[in-house]
């Protein structure tokens, strides 16, 4: 079997011990998280819309998002403005036009919304949908990417994603093209 | 202070004026120079070719050399560094020890050894920088482009203190040249492309001349200049540095 | 090296066509510039690429600890683990793990370990169909090619010829060449395939022991999108992807985009830790070649690669030459330091494509010492017999020549016959130096004859 061979060839040829650096956090920069956050996930293709209450939220939503289309969320919430999503086959996610989740918090450094499964209500909602809508809470923002891991260093999930932005593609010749596979568009709608 | 003169193979044979200005431009600074006659080469051809097995006896002979001086100065960041990684010797392993951690690149040991802050030199004319891959990233006779860090530039400091210079900024700063050793015939496609690649960008911004702390580096652009019937010309910086006044 | 497979001959063939070297170069040059400013912005930098490299030290020296804890919380979360000691005992497990669900059709997103493998070859013989899912691995799949870059796949193609290729495959209309168009398209004919794909394959970016997840990279969303619609879920990592820790992934995180693209972190970078409810989630550990390279001293800080690309897009020779004329998965600085330890007599060429000129180790987010390790590939290729016999002629008399005081110092240009031993001095009409450049006249003094006329000559 590979698996012995690989290990002892590995343990053989391994070098001696060498410790891990005992510090990974020691970045901190001056900087306005929420500030940095939107100038960023403006620079990756995002947008970002601060309101004061749900209401405001859906009613920004309303104005900006396809209406006719299929609306999603797993923001309880939410459900009188999008069906609630229903655990199951991933399938049936095919046609959704938006999608409305909760993340946990940004980061400021890159744009990146730290969002879990149990906040996706499916895991291929964020991905399958072609717009999607972030709500974010404008304290949860956190400098940068050491900090984002000293909040879920020990936390458990079965799966979780940093979202950056609108899915994006430059493959051919490095022509920025925003709706890869993914969203077309992502919307942070930062709340209080 | 005794200083030994060490000249590379090539510039020895294809370049004299450079090692005469070298000379001469240490001479300026009150330097007792002396020039080993036996010296040949630093063994980096063989060596970057991948038979650094083959470079025992240039090894001796450039320890052999060198013993006996304070510092080994050369009017090239290439050979300098090949000597400073590379040298060894079984004869003499402690001479040889001694030479790595004394040798100095021309550039380099004007501004960090003897620490001179003003050339008697002019040289009025458009001038582009090409940093040599060996001297800049090896020897780190300037900052380098990639990395996160303070700008500063040894052979730069120098040419500001010539009269009537003006460097010419580049569109990129630090690219190779492309001459690489025997890269320069082993891939000749590749290595011409680079080196018309970094005589246009000096062109594009103005230049009169080409300078550089390395001559392997100005050789090759040279030919493609000469090729092209430019009338932009190369010159070593020791040229520059040792320029009369005028 | 194997005939007609050699860098300088296939890299002469890319630059016959001079304009299109110039577009190459810019367009990754202009994927270094994002880079450099990205970087620079970060006041951090030096200080993030010396501890990544630290962590992945701590990896290499505590591997088979590391494995064995990674493989034990994988477990327990659920997710099936596989071990190849090879490329072809990989492809076998793939086909396996299709077989018992009774698949033939996959998706795969980007994956440069299958790659490696030839996976998609293998599979396609035994009667599996496989779609590559990033836009750039498509196009290259549509044109019948491998990917010239790890993270570019289809940089070398232009955009017109990728519309030819839609053309043909996908039904766009005949000229057109608008990214957007074309990006559409794709997306409307890769939906599809997620939507119908009961099997996924993605690679993977980090594998963390300490809670058995592993994390995948993309801008597209197109790991995700094969995952979270397949039944079965492979990934496929050599077992170098390991770090030790979650809170390790800030520092590898913070440079890997920035490094690759000067974006500051992908779309997406997602943690998959267990299967979703009914799904089966796999992962392949594959050696291939690693251990023995985490063996070679000189050599094992080339698995600290995180595959960004940074080397290839500063790398001046990969620029003017295309990743097909390094013939291996891996193009570039750092293919050239993994391939000769995989064949060192196929990729005998590799580490001589280089000038050394030191950019490449400079950009590594990990710090691997590309171009020494490309020095030290050329020795070990010389003594292990994989240089040529005229070469290792001219290297003896080149030897002899700059061993002897006496025969490098005969005067007078005629007689100063050292200089036929210099590679690029005697203009033969061989001589490749010639072809597109001039050699100063050799001047009638060296040095050395000045000196002793114009100066006491000291003696040795």
């Amino acid at each position: 079997m590979s698996r012995e061979s690989i290990l002892n060839a590995i343990k053989q040829n391994q070098p001696e011990l060498s410790p891990l650096p005992t510090e990974v956090d020691f970045c901190f920069e001056d900087i306005n998280p929420v500030e940095k956050f939107k100038q960023v996930l403006e620079f990756i293709g995002g947008k970002l819309h601060a309101v004061s209450n749900y209401a405001e939220a859906k009613e920004y939503l309303d104005s900006v998002m396809p209406p006719a289309g299929q609306w999603i969320t797993a923001v309880p919430e939410f459900q009188d403005h999008a069906a609630f999503v229903e655990p199951g086959d991933p399938h049936l996610l095919e046609n959704v036009d938006v999608a409305i989740i909760k993340g946990h918090f940004g980061v400021a450094e890159n744009g990146a919304v730290w969002v879990t499964e149990e906040l996706m209500g499916a895991r291929a909602l964020p991905f399958i949908t072609q717009h999607l809508v972030i709500l974010l809470n404008k304290n949860n923002v956190v400098p940068l990417m050491q900090q984002a891991y000293q909040l879920i260093a020990d936390k458990e999930y079965g799966y979780a994603a940093f979202i950056a932005g609108p899915s994006k593609t430059a493959d051919i010749e490095q022509s920025l093209v925003i709706g890869a596979h993914g969203p077309r568009s992502l919307t942070v709608i930062l709340t209080d | 202070m005794k200083v030994g003169l060490f000249v590379p193979c090539y510039i020895n044979q294809f370049y004299p004026k450079v090692a005469i200005d070298t000379l001469e431009l240490l001479e300026k600074f009150g330097l007792e120079v002396g020039y080993p006659l036996n010296q040949t080469c630093c063994g980096q051809p063989m060596a970057n070719s991948g038979y650094e097995h083959l470079t025992g006896s240039t090894n001796e002979l450039f320890t052999q050399n060198f013993a006996g001086y304070d510092y080994i100065v050369s009017p090239s960041g290439s050979c300098t560094l090949h000597i400073k990684d590379h040298l060894h010797s079984d004869e003499a392993p402690a001479e040889a020890k001694n030479i790595r951690s004394r040798i100095y690149e021309l550039t380099e040991f004007l501004t960090d050894i003897i620490k001179i802050d003003n050339i008697k030199a002019s040289f009025p004319y458009r001038v582009g920088l090409h940093q040599s891959c060996h001297g800049q990233r090896g020897l780190k006779l300037a900052q380098m482009t990639e990395l996160t860090a303070p700008a500063f530039s040894k052979p730069e400091q120098l040419l500001k203190m010539v009269n009537g210079i003006e460097l010419v900024p580049l569109t990129r700063a630090d690219e190779c040249c492309g001459f690489g050793g025997t890269f320069c015939v082993a891939e000749e496609a590749v290595s011409v492309k680079m080196g018309k690649d970094r005589v246009a960008d000096h062109i594009k911004n103005n230049a009169e001349y080409i300078t550089a702390a390395d001559m392997s580096c100005l050789m090759h652009m040279e030919g493609i200049l000469k090729r092209q019937k430019s009338p932009v010309k190369v010159v070593h910086i020791a040229e520059i540095l040792n320029a009369a006044m005028v | 090296m194997s005939a007609g497979k050699d860098h300088a001959a296939l890299a002469q063939v890319f630059n016959n066509d001079e304009n299109r070297v110039d577009w190459h170069d810019e367009t990754l040059w202009f994927v270094r510039a994002k880079r450099d400013r990205a970087s620079h912005g970060i006041p951090d930098w030096e200080l993030l690429r010396e501890t990544a490299s630290q962590i992945k030290h701590n990896v290499l020296s505590n591997m088979h600890n590391y494995l064995v804890q990674f493989e034990e919380n994988a477990l327990t979360n659920g997710i099936k683990i596989h071990w190849a000691a090879d490329a072809a005992e990989h492809n076998a497990i793939v086909l396996s793990i299709l077989k018992e669900k009774g698949i033939d059709r996959m998706v795969k997103s980007k994956s440069m370990l299958t790659e490696e493998c030839h996976l998609n070859d293998f599979l396609q013989d035994n009667g599996v169909e496989v779609i590559d899912s990033d836009l750039g691995e498509r196009i290259v799949q549509l044109a019948k090619e491998p990917p010239s870059h790890i993270v570019l796949p289809c940089i070398h193609k232009k955009k017109e010829e990728i519309g030819d290729i839609f053309h043909e495959h996908l039904g766009t209309a005949a000229g057109e060449s608008d990214p957007q168009i074309l990006t559409e398209t794709a997306r409307q004919h890769l939906r599809e395939i997620f939507i119908t794909r009961r099997a996924a394959l993605t690679g993977v970016n980090f594998a963390i022991a300490e809670t058995g997840e592993f994390v995948v990279c993309t801008n597209e969303g197109n790991a995700d999108m094969g995952a979270h619609l397949a039944d079965v879920h492979i990934a496929s990592m050599g077992f170098e992807k390991l770090i030790p820790q979650r809170k390790h992934l800030s520092v590898f995180l913070r440079l890997l985009t920035r490094s690759a693209t000067g974006q500051p972190i992908t779309t997406y970078s997602s943690h998959f830790k267990k299967p979703r409810p009914g799904q089966q989630m796999h992962i392949i550990i594959v050696d291939n070649g690693r251990s023995i390279q985490l063996g070679r001293e000189d050599f094992r800080n080339s698995l600290k690669c995180i595959r960004c690309g940074a080397c290839m897009n500063t790398c001046p020779v990969y620029r003017r030459s295309g990743g097909h004329s390094y013939h291996t998965a891996v193009a570039g600085p750092i293919g050239s330091i993994l391939a000769p330890n995989l064949d060192m007599e196929k990729y005998a060429d590799l580490p001589f494509a280089s000038t050394l000129c030191g950019s490449c180790s400079n950009v590594c987010p990990v710090k691997i010492d590309i171009h020494d390790q490309l020095y030290k590939w050329r020795q070990v290729i010389v003594k292990n017999g994989y240089s040529t016999k005229t070469k290792t002629a001219m290297m003896k008399g080149m030897t002899l020549a700059l061993s002897s005081p006496a025969i490098f110092n005969l005067s007078g240009k005629a007689g100063r016959l050292a200089l036929r031993y210099i590679p690029f001095a005697v203009n033969n009409g061989l001589n490749p130096w010639f072809k597109q450049r001039d050699m100063p006249t050799p001047p009638e003094d060296s040095f050395t004859d000045w000196y002793k006329k114009n100066r006491k000559g000291e003696k040795p």
